[in-house]
């Protein structure tokens, strides 16, 4: 196991490193709209299942997966499946 | 390697190790090639045993604004895998490799001007502390108010250097289980009277941020969007745990 | 591998055992879930198997009690490195679920309560290969090591192993579930470190 696997979930803060490896851009601030429900706010929002296998990013609206991250030996492998689409944040929105 | 936000994995190396409570310890690494972080972003900190095994956890600088060096503080979760290592395992000299900072959202910005109310609840004050410190370093007077849940005051991690009077800064201790001698309240759970206090109501429009367990960040998010707070104002950040 | 990380050693024992390549053996049960996890209580819950000719085969849960159970000991191995060795289980053999079953479809899907799918291929299901496991170590399977019923197929690694089971599902064609979209190996044999597609 090389992560924790918790019951209680996490949010989209906590995959700001593994997104951050697919990514040129802030990821945790990025706009993402849920293909099931319409919802759209930042990743930073939604809800975060981190384990070992990789990371699982549900709609805090209608709990579906939006995006699913794993960090495999050959790369970062995003699936946005569950995502109408992601927009990279603006520069100013950047924290630096 | 990686094209990406994060850069990549740096080698860092513990330089300093000091207990802050019984469970807390704060850890300083150098870390060669790490950018300087904002105040509430965090790093992912990856352990590599001597047969290749490895295990990757996120913990918040306590301390921004300078490159090359992190300062973390750790709250031992018994039983688990990482933290009980950090706490009372690494010392000066160990390696280990560091991901970041990381993070856009749970950040304060020195330059903003507006009110700002800090929710901690044990370990999840760390990045808090960030924002008081990079408050008390810059020239911001934004008004302040840290309302931190602990459950005993043997575990209120920072309290001295929190507590430090400085103008436009308020400070609110809660304690859950066990209170200080002498203390006015019981041990209770944060509640309104604890969120609600002038200059910091929804009316006066705060930037919020809690962060903690879990269960404290939805219960306290819970509370201050019942006391009016726009939704899209109270950034929040889950430790995990129950 | 970079650098190590000296006093670290992380959750587990000293392999030595005989493990699959790249498996470390650890006491504790690690739990991985997909989202959160699901509440079912046994008076609502329901196993089904649904051929491709539309047919269902249902299970109450007390009709799943009443079938004949078998206890197995058996290592169990999850892509994450960790295995633990030795763990005890009660549940019903695939065998006895599928004896009636008329399929001629080669796969089949695992759906839980929750929403996760996985693929198995039947001929790894059947002979004595897998069950649908209510107790383990002697307790009733806890929600979140997939209780009420999880599917075991402990040949696999553990993702095969649908936690929170409620239904499965003969396919003519080996389509991929949750995992299997995302990343990881159609069959996953950790013999052969099948972790990734
Ligand atoms: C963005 C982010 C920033 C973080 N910053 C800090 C920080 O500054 N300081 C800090 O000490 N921790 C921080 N954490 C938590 C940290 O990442 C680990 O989860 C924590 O140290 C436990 O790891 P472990 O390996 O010891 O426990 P694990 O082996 O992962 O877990 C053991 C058991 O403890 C439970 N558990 C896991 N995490 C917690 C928790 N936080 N509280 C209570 N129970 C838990 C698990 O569910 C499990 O049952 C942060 C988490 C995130 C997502
Ligand atoms: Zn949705």
């Amino acid at each position: 196991m090389d992560r924790p696997a918790h019951d209680a979930p996490l949010d989209g803060n906590a995959v700001a490193g593994l997104l951050g490896e697919a990514f040129a851009f802030e990821t945790t601030l990025a706009l993402v709209r849920c293909a099931t429900c319409g919802r759209t706010d930042v990743v930073a929002r939604a809800r975060a299942h981190v384990s070992a296998m990789g990371a699982i990013v549900r709609c805090d609206g209608c709990d579906a997966v939006l995006l699913v991250v794993v960090e495999r030996p050959d790369g970062t492998l995003v699936s946005t499946r569950g995502a109408a689409w992601l927009r990279a944040p603006r520069p100013a929105d950047r924290p630096y | 390697m990686t094209a990406g936000a994060t850069g990549g994995w740096h080698v860092a190396t513990v330089v300093g190790a000091r207990p802050l409570t019984r469970s807390a310890r704060e850890l300083t690494l150098s870390v060669p090639g790490l950018e300087a972080s904002s105040p509430g972003q965090h790093l992912d900190v990856r352990l590599t045993a001597p047969d290749g095994y490895q295990a990757t956890r996120a913990y918040s600088l306590a301390a921004t604004g300078q490159a090359e060096r992190a300062d973390l503080v750790v709250d031992r979760v018994p039983d688990g895998e990482v933290s009980p290592y950090l706490v009372d395992v690494a010392r000066p000299g160990d390696l280990m490799e560091v991901r970041g900072p990381l993070g856009g959202y749970f950040v304060w910005r020195p330059g903003d001007p507006g009110p700002v109310l800090l929710v901690a609840g044990g370990s999840g004050v760390v990045p808090l502390l960030a924002m008081l410190r990079a408050r008390r370093a810059s020239s911001s007077r934004a008004p302040f108010r840290l309302v931190c849940s602990v459950r005993g005051p043997a575990d209120a991690i920072g309290r001295e250097e929190i507590d430090e009077p400085t103008p436009g800064v308020e400070v609110h201790w809660v304690f859950s289980r066990e209170s200080p001698p002498g203390w006015p309240t019981r041990p209770r759970r944060v509640a309104d009277d604890d969120l609600a206090a002038p200059g910091f109501t929804a009316a006066d429009g705060p930037d919020v941020f809690v962060c903690g367990p879990t269960g404290f960040v939805e219960a306290a998010a819970a509370l201050l969007t019942g006391l009016g707070h726009a939704p899209d104002r109270v950034r929040t950040e889950r430790f995990g745990g129950a | 591998m970079s650098i190590v990380t000296r006093g670290f050693g992380g959750r587990r024992d000293d392999p030595g055992d005989d493990v699959p390549p790249g498996q470390f053996v650890t006491q504790d049960f690690p739990v991985l879930s997909t989202g959160p996890t699901p509440s079912v209580d046994e008076a609502h819950w329901q196993l089904a198997v649904h051929t491709e000719t539309g047919a269902a085969h249902r299970w109450s849960w007390d009709e799943l009690m009443s079938l004949p159970a078998e206890d197995v000991t058996t290592d169990i191995h999850c892509v994450t490195h960790w295995s633990k060795l030795g763990t005890t289980w009660r549940g019903v053999s695939l065998d006895t679920l599928f004896a009636d079953v008329e399929t001629s479809a080669d796969f089949v899907m695992a759906h839980s309560y929750g929403g996760y799918t996985t693929n198995v291929p039947l001929q790894d299901l059947l002979d004595g290969q897998s069950w649908v496991a209510y107790e383990f170590e002697g307790e009733p399977l806890e929600p979140v090591h997939g209780g009420p019923a999880r599917l075991l197929v402990p040949h696999l690694y553990f993702w095969k192993s649908a936690k929170w089971l409620r239904g499965l599902v003969m396919e003519d064609d080996d389509q991929p579930g949750f995992w299997e979209s995302n990343g990881y190996h159609a069959y996953g044999d950790p013999w052969l470190e099948q972790r990734y597609s």
